[in-house]
């Protein structure tokens, strides 16, 4: 990777809709550059997706998030990968990750009541022929995300004018 | 009851700081972005804040030697000699300050007698000239301007010397202007001094904030400048330690052992917790190649062009500063002066800047913006900023 796709990643995790002439400004390249080099990033699937980090507390919107812990058998010839499949096709699915540890693969689920929840887990996640335990915790607050802090934290202790 | 009869008059003649004004004006406007702000907005990085931790519970609550740790002398001196190629004892050389401000009221108090002349460049940092009439000397401005990049020329200064002149206080990477000296430069300073014999003080907190390629470079590093030099610089600004209140400087043992003697009179010894803060900085730093400091500068250097390109793109003539983390535009077209407009713009659209006339008389017609401030309020500062002036236009 060259050094302008670095510094375009640094920046645009920040702030991604910083328009094209103000990243070629920041970063002393071309607009072209700088649009070549995102075009190219997208392409590789280095960049996925660009979306805002929201505080859903709030919101008016309901919706219940659990982290749950899963324990798998692992498939022939396929290893981890054709169980967190399986796994990640769910839509109640936000993120999955193989870890090392006590448990196999880490499952961050998200739905609209407590009940929906406790559903998908009964009815979708634990019947499957390969899982063999889970473990489901609720998150009952979420404090940082993404490297931004959600609440209570002041944000700039300087004075206003300094020398 | 009326104290004048107590005071000095000559200290009580000083006016107080031309920032204070506008931080009074300020800080009543909770919801104003301030690019007024003299210190990073980066926190002082986990490591450095841990081993300061570690050291008040392991107990180390005792005054340091004097001139400050040796350990952390040493490490100054494995820094400056590697990252500026000067070459100072950490035994007889260098003295830990509170800050790189106690070194330049101490460096002062011990050269200047009454009526002593030192050359101070305009626009620089609010303290120096004061600081110069605290010891008893004749602060003499010499103007510099945005035509050579702020730049303190060999004939300026030869012009303001007289047989009083002492010494020149050489602020660069300079606050307010981020003006540079490049090496040229220097060796032309250099030939003045030789001919002369004027001490430098040479104020460099801003070193690791260079930016377009150029590396800094120390005065001392000229050929024959180390004796003529006292080399100011600290924690501060490049490893965001405003807080901790450490600096040092370096100079011929002659210098720094009288400096000594009016700081362990007057302060002992800087805070400890602040020198384990310093040791860890630059040890660290020794090991991992600085990547703080790098990581700082490369965010600075990123809204450093933006708000270059931002003030150029309303119209402002704005010089490129390739040092520290302020842009200092001309306003001067506007037709208003820098406090006309710095009032305005904090009343009218809730954006506070420092206008220029707070850093020396020859910064009229400009404001000083630090860009160590958030991307999106600079982004926001910048569009109002462009409002105002649109609105100026029209009106």
């Amino acid at each position: 990777m060259t050094k302008l796709e670095m510094d375009l990643l640094d920046i645009l995790r920040e702030d991604c809709r910083l328009p094209l002439e103000k990243l070629a400004v920041m970063t002393g390249a071309s607009t072209a550059e700088v649009a070549e080099a995102i075009d190219r990033m997208e392409k590789e699937r280095i960049i996925l997706r660009y979306s805002p980090t929201i505080n859903w507390d709030r919101t008016d919107r309901e919706r219940v998030e659990a982290m749950i812990e899963v324990r798998v058998t692992p498939q022939r010839d396929m290893g981890f990968d054709a169980v967190a499949k399986r796994i990640y096709r769910f839509e109640e699915v936000k993120s999955v990750y193989l870890m090392s540890g006590s448990y196999d693969l880490l499952v961050l689920v998200e739905a609209r009541t407590l009940k929906e929840l406790a559903l998908f887990v009964s009815e979708k996640l634990s019947p499957l022929e390969m899982v063999t335990g889970t473990a489901t915790s609720f998150v009952l607050k979420r404090y940082k995300e993404e490297g931004v802090i959600f609440e209570g934290e002041k944000s700039d202790n300087r004075l206003v004018i300094t020398p | 009851m009326n104290y004048d009869r107590y005071l000095n008059p000559d200290i009580a003649a000083v006016p107080p700081s031309g920032i204070r004004r506008f931080f009074d004006l300020a800080a009543n406007m909770r919801d104003a972005i301030s690019l007024g702000v003299g210190e990073p907005d980066f926190i002082t990085p986990y490591h450095i804040r841990n081993a300061a931790i570690n050291s008040i519970v392991d107990g180390e609550t005792q005054y340091t030697p004097n001139r400050g740790l040796l350990s952390l002398r040493k490490e100054i001196s494995w820094y400056l000699e590697h990252r500026y190629q000067t070459s100072y004892d950490p035994e007889k050389e260098i003295l830990v300050t509170v800050g790189a401000s106690e070194s330049i009221d101490v460096a002062l108090r011990a050269i200047v007698s009454p009526g002593d002349e030192v050359l101070v460049p305009e626009p620089s940092y609010v303290s120096y000239s004061p600081s110069v009439i605290f010891a008893g000397g004749r602060p003499v401005g010499v103007v510099t301007g945005q035509d050579n990049g702020f730049r303190l020329t060999a004939e300026a200064v030869r012009a303001a010397i007289t047989p009083r002149t002492k010494a020149l206080i050489l602020p660069y990477p300079n606050n307010p202007t981020g003006g540079v000296m490049e090496r040229a430069d220097l060796e032309q300073l250099a030939q003045v001094v030789r001919e002369t014999g004027i001490l430098v003080i040479s104020d460099e907190i801003y070193s690791e904030l260079t930016y377009g390629g150029l590396t800094h470079v120390s005065f001392a590093a000229l050929p024959g400048m180390r004796d003529y030099t006292l080399t100011i610089n600290g924690f501060s600004k490049s490893f965001a330690m405003t807080g901790w209140r450490v600096g040092y400087t370096c100079g011929p043992a002659e210098l720094i052992s009288v400096m000594t003697k009016i700081h362990q009179y007057g302060i002992l010894c800087a805070p400890r917790q602040g020198q384990v803060a310093a040791l860890e900085a630059l040890k660290t730093g020794r090991e991992r190649n600085y990547e703080d400091v790098i990581r700082m500068r490369e965010s600075y250097d990123r809204r450093r062009r933006l708000m270059v390109e931002g003030f150029r793109a309303m119209g402002l003539d704005c010089f490129e500063p390739l040092g520290a983390f302020y842009v200092f535009p001309s306003i001067a077209k506007t037709g208003l002066t820098s406090e006309e407009f710095c009032k305005r713009l904090l009343e009218e659209e809730r954006v506070a800047c420092v206008p220029g006339t707070a850093f020396g008389p020859c910064g009229e017609g400009h404001i000083r913006c630090s860009y160590a401030t958030a991307l999106d309020k600079l982004n926001t500062a910048l569009e109002k900023m462009a409002q105002f002036l649109s609105r100026l236009q029209a009106g």
